[in-house]
C-alpha cells in the first residue's frame, strides 16, 4: 500500500509537476524581458489616448508584442479597422511557421484541447525557448507553463504601465530593451558551437534579413514579412544542403 | 467605442488562427522528410532573423546596443546560464550608456 502510493506520487511528479517547474524556470528570462516592454506598451497606449480596458484586453487576448504596438499606433491614427486587422495578420503570420515546427516536438497523442491551449501562448520568445530544449518531445505541461508565465508577465507589465506609469528610470528602461535579444543570443550561441548546419542556417537568415532591411527596394516590407522570407529561404537552403537535418554534418 | 472592441477581437482572431492551424493539422506521422528537415531548421532561422539587425535599435542607441550584444555573445559563448546572459547584456548596455 505504502509503496504503491509512493510510486503513484513519483509518476505524478514526472508526468506533470516536473515539466511544469521546468517550464516555469525556462520562462523566467522571457518574463524579465517582457515586463519592461509591456510597461512601455501600457504607457504608449495610455499616452495615445487608447481606453485602458482596450489596451488591457489587447494584452489579454492578442498577446503579441510587435502587433500590439502597431495596433495602438494605427488606432490612434484613426486607421481603417480592416487595415489594422490585416496588418496584424501579416505581422503574426510567422507564427504559422513556428507552430508548424513546434508540432514536430509534440507527441501525436496530445489532445486537441491541449493544442488549442498551447497555440494561444506561442510567441517568438516562447517558441524559441521551447524549441531549443534538448528533449525531442516536449510535454504539453512544459510548454503551457512556459507560455503561461510569459503571458502573466506580459499582462502584469501592461497593468503596471497603464496604472502605475513608469516606475523604472528611463535610462534603465532603454537598456532593458536589449533583454529579449540577449536571451535570443543566449539560446542560439551554444547551438552554433555544436552544429555546422545550424551555423549555416543562422548566417543565411541574418544575411537575407539584413539585405531586406537595408536595400531600398524592400524598404516597404514590414518586419513580419522580412522574418517570414528570411526564415523560409534560409531553412529551405539549409534543408537542401544538409538533408539529414541539424545534426547533418556529424553523420556524413 | 464599440468599434475598438471589434478591432481588438479581430486582431486576436488573426493572431490566434495562424498559431493554431499547424498544431491541429500537422503531426509527426506522414510528414514528408524534406518538410520535416525544413521545419527542424526553422527555429534557428527565426532566431537569426529576430536578432539581427533588430538588436541594433533595441536600446535607442547603436553603440550601447553593440556593447550589450557583445557582452551577451561572450557570456553565451562561455555557456553561462541564460539569466546571466540576459543580465550581462542589460548591464553592459546600461553601463555603456552611462559612461558616454
Amino acid at each position: 500500500m505504502e509503496n504503491s502510493k509512493v510510486n503513484f506520487n513519483q509518476d505524478r511528479f514526472s508526468a506533470y509537476l516536473k515539466p511544469c517547474s521546468q517550464g516555469l524556470k525556462a520562462s523566467v528570462p522571457i518574463a524579465v524581458g517582457y515586463i519592461p516592454i509591456a510597461i512601455t506598451f501600457g504607457l504608449v497606449a495610455k499616452s495615445s489616448g487608447i481606453p485602458d480596458h482596450i489596451a488591457l484586453l489587447m494584452s489579454f487576448i492578442v498577446f503579441a508584442g510587435a502587433s500590439q504596438f502597431v495596433g495602438v499606433n494605427l488606432i490612434a491614427l484613426g486607421t481603417n479597422p480592416w487595415e489594422i486587422i490585416l496588418t496584424t495578420f501579416i505581422l503574426n503570420l510567422r507564427h504559422f511557421l513556428m507552430t508548424a515546427s513546434l508540432s514536430l516536438r509534440i507527441d501525436p497523442s496530445v489532445s486537441r484541447t491541449w493544442r488549442f491551449l498551447i497555440a494561444f501562448g506561442v510567441t517568438d520568445e516562447t517558441f524559441t525557448v521551447a524549441s531549443l530544449q534538448k528533449d525531442k518531445t516536449l510535454s504539453p505541461f512544459f510548454i503551457t507553463s512556459l507560455n503561461m508565465l510569459a503571458f502573466l508577465a506580459w499582462n502584469a507589465g501592461t497593468w503596471a504601465g497603464i496604472f502605475l506609469a513608469s516606475g523604472l528610470p528611463a535610462s534603465l528602461q532603454a537598456s532593458m530593451g536589449i533583454a529579449l535579444y540577449a536571451m535570443f543570443i543566449g539560446l542560439l550561441v551554444p547551438s552554433l558551437k555544436e552544429s555546422r548546419p545550424i551555423l549555416l542556417v543562422v548566417l543565411i537568415s541574418i544575411a537575407i534579413n539584413s539585405v531586406l532591411f537595408w536595400i531600398p527596394l524592400s524598404a516597404g516590407l514590414s518586419a513580419g514579412w522580412r522574418i517570414i522570407l528570411s526564415t523560409v529561404l534560409a531553412a529551405l537552403t539549409a534543408a537542401m544542403i544538409f538533408p539529414a537535418g541539424i545534426g547533418g554534418d556529424k553523420n556524413e | 467605442m464599440n468599434e475598438l472592441l471589434l478591432i481588438v477581437i479581430g486582431m486576436a482572431l488573426v493572431t490566434y488562427i495562424p498559431r493554431l492551424i499547424p498544431l491541429l493539422i500537422l503531426g509527426d506521422k506522414n510528414m514528408p522528410r524534406f518538410l520535416g528537415t525544413f521545419l527542424q531548421f526553422v527555429p534557428f532561422a527565426v532566431l537569426g532573423a529576430l536578432i539581427f539587425p533588430g538588436i541594433l535599435s533595441s536600446t535607442g542607441e547603436i553603440s550601447s546596443a553593440v556593447a550589450g550584444a557583445m557582452a551577451a555573445v561572450l557570456l553565451a559563448w562561455m555557456r553561462l546560464n541564460i539569466m546571466l546572459v540576459v543580465l550581462g547584456g542589460i548591464g553592459a548596455a546600461f553601463i555603456w550608456a552611462l559612461i558616454l
